[in-house]
């Protein structure tokens, strides 16, 4: 048996009735347990970033920041009127009013004056010194992670799960449709649209996030000058970051909404254990 | 179709669940843990051990930050932190345009000697155009002319004991000497090209915002490392029995010693 054939096993046939589905193995132990150290990683990423973003809570384009010129994309601050506080969001140029949530927080009486909220941040008060240190301890965690990952799903044929086929692509309409309508086939490879968005997020989104922390690295700059050619200057690199952030947490929230959907439990036991219920006709 | 009910309820299940998540970040359990004081922290901080070799490792020791066109200069260096020391040593010095500043460089050195800012300037000087990055997460270009660092080291010949250059600061931040801003660097970054003893801003003398009369500058770390008010250099083998013995005022306040990243 190739390492491919032993860590992606024959499905178990068990005697069950012709409606219920067949138990596959369908997750290697590479991939489970490097899931969950991402799981981990980034849930204390997210919360301590936004404590070092609260900082200075303020996005520019650039190599620097604009404080005698403006080249701001988004700023989240407060102001005050008639003795009364509130919080804003400023997105190129187009205020939003973001009280209660972002700009200030807290109750009226005891106004909470930060970007993102104290729910929302490790530590919970303001605290940038402590908050790098578990942001760039998890960030080597999380680099070390993707790394192994690499590695062993290229050992184990697991990127070739993970990349559509030009067949696949024929069928995103449809695969699309069906997730809109949350019409779930338990199959024991992956569905078009969760290659595509998986593919994205492992190959194209986790790289960037590391690349464009890097780019806001002074000694990082001096060791690959290219960093900031590509990410247009460190403001930007900085932007980005944020920007990747955000659509890291929008995957998080469409991920858990489809595994709630597609049953968590069986969702669950492949992503623990490895072992995976098909729906019937589809266990191959 | 529109998904049946018990999609939709295990869609909300989903939804609660995802956003209770992010709020488990507001959870005072994980702030006890993240205290200054906790094995945990501590044994986190040891990452940023890991950060400065590899970037040792990985950094020629020659290497430069990225240094600028004078087009890239498009607004005044902002200025950080203590702005204007308020210390009856520092303001007597400064109503008199500093004519009266002694620098002592001394420690483990062979030749200690007491600069005044007229021989700093006579010194071999560097101009560089580079952009400053704060730990908070803005940057700003300007230029700074100073005295190369590395010409003070040939000058005064640190012994073989020394392994750090410590910066002891005027700026008390009006609470008394114990307080008084401070900073270390290795020697490698002490003989570094872009280390400058800096005088000049902007083609103009050093303003008191930005560190008036000398402020160092460190290019391939963060802003907090760029001691301004210089007061005096000593060369040590170690800073442990400095302020709280962490390297550095922020350093004491739970900031990285090492501030590459």
């Amino acid at each position: 048996m190739t390492l491919r054939e032993s860590t992606r096993s024959a499905p178990t046939i068990e005697a069950r009735p012709a409606s219920k589905g067949q138990l596959v193995y369908r997750q290697s132990v590479w991939t489970r347990v490097t899931h969950w150290l991402w799981a981990i990683s980034l849930f204390f990423l997210m919360t301590t970033g936004l404590q070092i973003f609260n900082a200075h809570p303020t996005l520019y384009v650039g190599s620097q920041s604009g404080f005698g010129f403006d080249n701001t994309v988004l700023e989240i601050g407060e102001v005050r009127q008639d003795g009364k506080v509130s919080g804003y969001t400023e997105i190129f140029g187009n205020r939003f009013d973001t009280t209660g949530v972002l700009g200030v927080s807290g109750t009226e009486t005891r106004p909470v004056l930060k970007a993102f909220p104290e729910w929302a941040t490790i530590p919970s008060s303001r605290d940038l010194g402590t908050g790098r240190v578990i942001h760039l301890f998890f960030a080597w965690i999380f680099f070390f992670t993707l790394v192994t990952w690499l590695a062993a799903s290229l050992v184990n044929g697991h990127l070739r799960d993970l990349i559509p086929s030009i067949r696949d692509l024929r069928h995103l309409p449809r695969d699309l449709l069906n997730h809109l309508r949350f019409r779930i086939h338990h199959t024991a490879g992956y569905n078009v649209l969760q290659k595509l968005t998986y593919a994205i997020v492992l190959f194209v989104l986790f790289p960037l996030m590391i690349a464009t922390g890097l780019t806001m690295s002074p000694a990082a700059n001096a060791i690959f000058p290219f960093l900031t050619e590509i990410f247009g200057g460190r403001q930007t690199a900085r932007s980005l970051h944020f920007l990747f952030m955000v659509l890291l947490m929008g995957f998080f929230i469409v991920h858990i909404i489809m595994i709630f959907a597609a049953g968590p439990i069986n969702e669950l036991r492949s992503i623990i254990t490895g072992w995976y219920k098909t729906s019937p006709g589809e266990g191959e | 179709m529109t998904p049946n009910k018990k999609t939709r309820r295990q869609i909300l299940q989903g939804l609660a669940a995802g956003t209770s998540a992010l709020a488990l970040g507001g959870c005072n359990i994980l702030d006890d843990l993240t205290n200054e004081e906790h094995w945990l922290r501590n044994f986190m901080e040891r990452a940023n051990d890991l950060t400065y070799g590899s970037q040792r490792l990985l950094l020629s020791r020659t290497a430069l930050a990225k240094e600028f066109p004078s087009e890239a200069i498009m607004q005044p260096q902002r200025a950080n932190g203590v702005i204007n020391p308020p210390e009856e040593n520092y303001r007597t010095l400064a109503d008199g345009g500093f004519a009266n500043y002694r620098l002592q460089v001394g420690g483990l050195v062979e030749n200690p000697v007491e600069y005044d800012l007229e021989r700093v300037r006579r010194l071999p000087s560097r101009t560089q155009i580079t952009r400053h990055d704060c730990v908070e997460g803005w940057s700003s270009i300007a230029q700074w002319t100073g005295a190369r660092f590395s010409e003070i080291v040939k000058e005064v010949r640190p012994t073989e004991k020394a392994k750090y250059v410590l910066f002891t600061c005027f700026d008390e931040r009006g609470r008394g000497a114990r307080n008084a801003y401070y900073e270390t660097i290795d020697l490698v970054d002490a003989i570094h090209e872009q280390t400058i003893l800096a005088y000049d801003m902007n083609g103009r003398d050093l303003p008191i915002a930005n560190g008036a009369p000398l402020r160092l500058r460190v290019e391939r770390q963060l802003g907090y490392k760029m001691a301004k008010y210089i007061r005096s250099i000593t060369f040590v083998d170690s800073f442990a029995d400095v302020g709280l013995g962490h390297g550095g005022y922020w350093e004491d306040r739970g900031y990285e010693w090492y501030a590459g990243i």
